[in-house]
């Protein structure tokens, strides 16, 4: 009993610390990457190639002042950082990130290495990352400011939108491995399968999926507020959007919920189509680690590649092309496993 | 603590807010404070149905009604910015009165015939194997309720094509 709550303990505090840290180095991930991409050196002076700016960063924002407008609806100003990175922390709890581990024979019996495994996984996290939105819808409410309202509209409806795609674009994977559970659905992408009896490759769900993956990507982008969808805080248009009043450590909550959104986003890519933490050989943890860097690096090299949406491209992009295709692909694949 | 005295505890807890919020819905002026308050009963509804070991609803009552009917209902009360309603709990009309009442009144006879004169069993039926889980939601709906969850589908196909032509005033 003792062991079981430690080992709960201990699962959730390195889970909740990870997520903290990647939050907070992938914004050096993010300027060193772009600075590359557009032949800069990005920040340097803080540390050895600018590692500890984060940290730096973090303080500054820390001892920064806590500024308040005077217009503001006070109890949904404050609280609005706060409904934003809640659901973005609380999201990772189901995912599996690694196989099973006895702690180096510190334990009676291997565990799991997962915080909970419940019978709606999937849905667990889809509905917990929709509860993201009001974090930034309230917060461009309770701000009194035109900007930050139309980019809490932009967000809300955008969310929705594109919610509806990345929900049908799952459904091909919820079918080929006839589960929630997300500890299933890695189980069912265990093995290797020959191409043309040839090739070896992994039985991961990208390959017999590979339009759902790519609208489960397109749509985790636009979901996360990330470029080409980054139109809640266009900045050319809505100075930033929903975040406009905010500052100090308000402004950096929403920040960390940005970047754990989209952790978790990636973690949830690696998790349904990317065989989650299998891998031919050494420890799992280090493979769904690795993808999940893989994914947030491909995030960060969209921001620096693609340039913004116009709003009605948006839409018209989320309704009229990615929602049908996605139906068409949940469509087929339930007919090519019903008639195979 | 023992486990059955936790789940009480849970469950007046998460029935408290419910019931509180619920009324604050109704009382709050400020109609953004509603749709906040409403949301707060969704998410202590979505509780209760944990407690009953019904998790595939809870994810259901989480994702369409706290994340994305309420979201719905948010967007347009600020896309219309709805000013703050001063006391619209007490009308001055009398009708109105009499009729609220009288309501009450029926509701509360409704509620003492069902809840009085109806002996619960004293333990709780003991759980099927699998309940609550989605396979089992899936296998009664696409058996047992089918008939009522295609009609379900057809009433919401209506509403949408409803919504299609109230929205769309001129179709050329």
């Amino acid at each position: 009993m003792l062991e079981t709550l430690v080992v709960m303990m201990v699962k959730i505090g390195v889970v909740f610390g990870v997520l903290l840290l990647v939050a907070a180095y992938m914004t050096w991930l993010e300027r060193k990457t772009i600075a590359a991409i557009q032949v800069r050196w990005g920040p340097t002076r803080v540390g050895p190639f600018g590692l500890l700016q984060p940290i730096a960063d973090g303080i500054k924002l820390f001892f920064k002042e806590d500024l308040m407008p005077s217009q503001v609806d006070r109890v949904l100003f404050v609280l609005a950082p706060a409904l934003s990175v809640v659901p973005a922390m609380i999201a990772f709890a189901v995912i599996p990130f690694g196989g099973t581990t006895t702690a180096f024979g510190l334990l009676s019996r291997p565990v799991p290495l997962q915080i909970t495994d419940i019978d709606v996984g999937v849905l667990y996290v889809f509905g917990i990352t929709s509860l993201g939105v009001y974090g930034i819808f309230l917060a461009g409410w309770a701000s009194n400011n035109k900007y930050s309202l139309l980019g809490g509209l932009r967000a809300s409806a955008q969310m929705i939108s594109y919610e509806l795609s990345m929900g049908l674009a799952v459904v091909g994977v919820l079918i080929l491995s006839s589960s929630l559970r997300l500890s299933e659905i890695v189980r069912a992408q265990e093995g290797i399968s020959w191409w043309f009896g040839l090739v070896p490759i992994p039985k991961w769900f990208v390959f017999e999926q590979p339009v759902g993956f790519l609208i489960f990507f397109v749509c985790a982008l636009a979901e996360t507020n990330r470029a080409p969808f980054d139109l809640p805080e266009a900045e050319t248009e809505l100075v930033a959007g929903f975040h406009s009043e905010y500052s100090s450590m308000k402004f950096a909550m929403f920040f960390m919920a940005e970047y754990a959104n989209m952790a978790t986003a990636a973690a949830m890519a690696t998790t349904l189509f990317l065989g989650g933490p299998l891998g031919p050989f050494g420890p799992s943890p280090v493979w769904f680690v690795g993808k999940i860097f893989v994914l947030l690096f491909v995030f960060i090299w969209f921001r620096a590649s693609l340039p913004r949406f116009r709003y009605d491209q948006l839409m018209t992009f989320g309704w009229k092309r990615l929602l049908p295709l996605a139906l068409v692909n949940a469509a087929g694949t339930a007919i090519l496993v019903a008639v195979l | 603590m023992d486990l059955v005295v936790l789940e009480r505890v849970l469950f007046a807890g998460l029935a408290l807010v419910a019931a509180v919020s619920g009324f604050l819905v109704i009382v709050q002026p400020h109609a953004v404070y509603a749709a906040l308050y409403l949301i707060i009963t969704m998410g202590s509804l979505a509780g209760l149905y944990v407690l009953l070991d019904a998790h595939f609803v809870w994810a259901v009552q989480v994702l369409v009604y706290a994340g994305a009917i309420m979201v719905l209902f948010l967007f347009v009360i600020m896309l219309l910015n709805l000013p703050r309603e001063e006391v619209p709990w007490a009308p001055r009309d009398l009708r109105r009165i009499v009729l609220a009442v009288g309501l009450a009144v029926v509701l509360l006879i409704e509620l003492v015939v069902v809840v009085g004169f109806r002996t619960a069993p004293a333990k709780a039926p003991a759980l099927v194997e699998g309940f609550g889980t989605t396979a089992m939601v899936g296998r009664l709906l696409f058996t047992k309720f089918l008939f009522p969850f295609e009609i379900a589908s057809v009433v919401l196909l209506v509403a949408i094509v409803g919504a299609l032509v109230l929205a769309k005033k001129h179709f050329s």
